[in-house]
């Protein structure tokens, strides 16, 4: 029991990590219809940087975490502006090249800044563990748990209260309406890339006292990407509870599957999914008129 | 009163298909001015060139003396031009209220933004019990209130709608057009009304323009519009009985 405990608790942090990066796969989805296979490197890079500000540059934890998180995201605003907006209005098939493309010179850009060894990023949350019956809570995965329900919380109230985040919903919801509007559609899907890497700069900071960083760490993306199809592509919470379902599913087949099957179950469980339930678990229930 | 608008030999491309052949006409301030015309006259692109959406490669339309011809639809809105579009575009994942609310995102005074979304719900009593659903879960007519509440709620000094009455029931037409004459009465809110229903669109417009395949052809007050012979045949429907009942002849528009 205390071992199912401790693995319930362990899978659900990691699977609050790909949540997040699925998140922001669904959020940039959303807003421009594209797909952005560089999600996974992102948070690569959110990592690198935040390793830079706060082992290289000697920084505070926290002060290093919301630099690399400003950084990051001028540099998805820009990466927008700059990139990917030329492609907006093209077959869907050159923004995957495009994007998988971004993913591959980002991945190439880090071996040459930070090179190819594999870092690690101390946290103020390394020793601590707690205890409860038989079950060890390291501060690491709780410090996970919190910072995704904070999160969650925060894009919740973002999105339904501010001003800016009912405007971008509506730039999603009708690019063209909402231009007549007076929104500036083209600042909003910026604002939306600078969110998403954001978003995947916290993931990644999370993700390093578990995975360690190194150029690979991107590779997060697939189970990620595998999140938000479960959860819908389309839908956050969808996005955050296909995630956290990844996350138990890895961990328990590792321990109760035969050797093998952690690498492969919760891509049989993303078969299962598409094939019973096409739309995810929680795909939008009325469907966009058009 | 001047003209609060001048459109002036203005031509818009679909690519290389032209849509607009040179249109020139004039909007006064505080009236509503009808543009009618058969499918694919070219109304809506008319609209959508004042509002920004589209350019012209030609000609100039001119609002308050200030050309505005090039301009990003956002800032045309910020200007006073609000357009309602045809279909209604609503965000359907959004409440009524948010709908609304999003209408008035070029304006900062929020205590002036809570009491307008009253006096829409003022004008349009039944969408007040609709506030919190999803806009896409309304009936046509509703919807299309909501998309006429959420062009006024950026307060404009001119709204252009582009087929209010498409897919409404005759009644639910007629309650549409009171509240549209209603909002230029009482706000003095200039209105460009483009419509395929002649009758209802002439009966309340103070000056009416006919559009054929890009081009204006006609040019009157909405109520010698009425009068004229080709449009009631030809937008209107009614047609003259010949001598014995029978007409034996085919009438030709006497503008080509």
């Amino acid at each position: 029991m205390a071992e199912f405990l401790q693995l319930f608790v362990n899978g659900l942090a990691v699977g609050c990590i790909y949540g997040l990066v699925a998140l922001g796969f669904v959020l940039i989805y959303k807003a421009g219809e594209v797909v952005n296979f560089a999600q996974g490197e992102l948070v690569m890079l959110g990592a690198f940087v935040a390793f830079t500000f706060v082992v290289q540059f000697g920084l505070n934890y926290w002060v290093g975490l919301a630099l690399a998180m400003v950084t990051m995201a001028i540099f998805g605003g820009l990466l927008d502006m700059i990139v990917v907006r030329r492609i907006i209005g093209q077959p869907q098939f050159s923004t995957v090249m495009l994007t998988i493309g971004i993913g591959v010179v980002m991945r190439s850009a880090a071996a040459m800044v930070w090179g190819p060894e594999t870092r690690s990023l101390p946290t103020p949350f390394d020793a601590a563990t707690f205890r409860f019956g038989g079950v060890v809570l390291s501060a690491v995965y709780l410090s996970i748990l919190a910072t995704t329900a904070l999160l969650g919380l925060i894009l919740f109230g973002f999105f339904r209260f501010s001003r800016v985040g009912t405007a971008m919903q509506a730039a999603s919801q009708n690019q063209l309406a909402a231009y007549c509007m007076g929104i500036p559609v083209k600042r909003m899907l910026s604002g939306v890339w600078a969110l998403s890497a954001a978003v995947a700069t916290i993931a990644g900071v999370l993700l390093a006292p578990i995975n360690l960083i190194d150029t690979n760490l991107g590779a997060v993306g697939l189970k990620a990407f595998a999140a938000a199809v479960i959860g819908g592509f389309g839908s956050i919470p969808g996005a955050v509870l296909g995630g956290i379902l990844i996350g138990l599913i890895d961990l328990f087949s590792g321990v109760y599957l035969p050797q093998g099957f952690k690498d492969i179950a919760s891509y049989i469980v993303l078969l299962v999914v598409l094939v019973v339930c096409p739309q995810g678990l929680f795909g939008a229930v009325g469907r966009k008129k058009v | 009163m001047g003209n609060l608008m001048e459109v002036r030999n203005i031509e818009t491309y679909y690519g290389p298909t032209m849509a607009i052949r040179g249109a020139s006409f004039d909007v006064p301030q505080g009236e509503i001015v009808t543009i009618l015309g058969a499918n694919g006259a070219g109304k809506t692109t008319i609209l959508k060139t004042i509002s920004g959406i589209m350019d012209p490669q030609k000609g100039s339309v001119s609002y308050q003396g200030r050309e505005i011809q090039k301009m990003d639809p956002d800032r045309v809105v910020g200007l006073g031009i609000s357009l309602v579009p045809e279909g209604r575009e609503l965000f359907p994942f959004l409440s009524v209220r948010d709908n609304l609310k999003v209408g008035a995102y070029t304006r900062r005074d929020h205590a002036a933004v809570a009491s307008d979304i009253e006096r829409i719900f003022e004008y349009f009593p039944s969408l007040r019990e609709r506030a919190g659903r999803p806009a896409g879960m309304l009936s046509g007519g509703e919807q299309q209130m909501v998309a006429i509440g959420r062009a006024l709620m950026a307060r404009p000094k001119m709204i252009l709608l582009d087929e209010p009455s498409l897919g409404l029931s005759p009644k639910l037409v007629k309650e549409i057009f009171e509240i549209i004459v209603r909002i230029n009465r009482e706000n003095g809110t200039t209105i460009v009304l483009v419509e395929q229903n002649a009758n209802v669109a002439l009966q309340v417009a103070h000056r009416g323009y006919i559009l054929e395949l890009g081009r204006i052809v006609m040019a009157d007050t909405g109520a010698a519009l009425l009068q004229k012979d080709d449009v009631r045949e030809f937008y209107l429907g009614i047609k003259d009985q010949g001598v014995r009942g029978v007409r034996r002849w085919k009438k030709r528009k006497t503008w080509r």
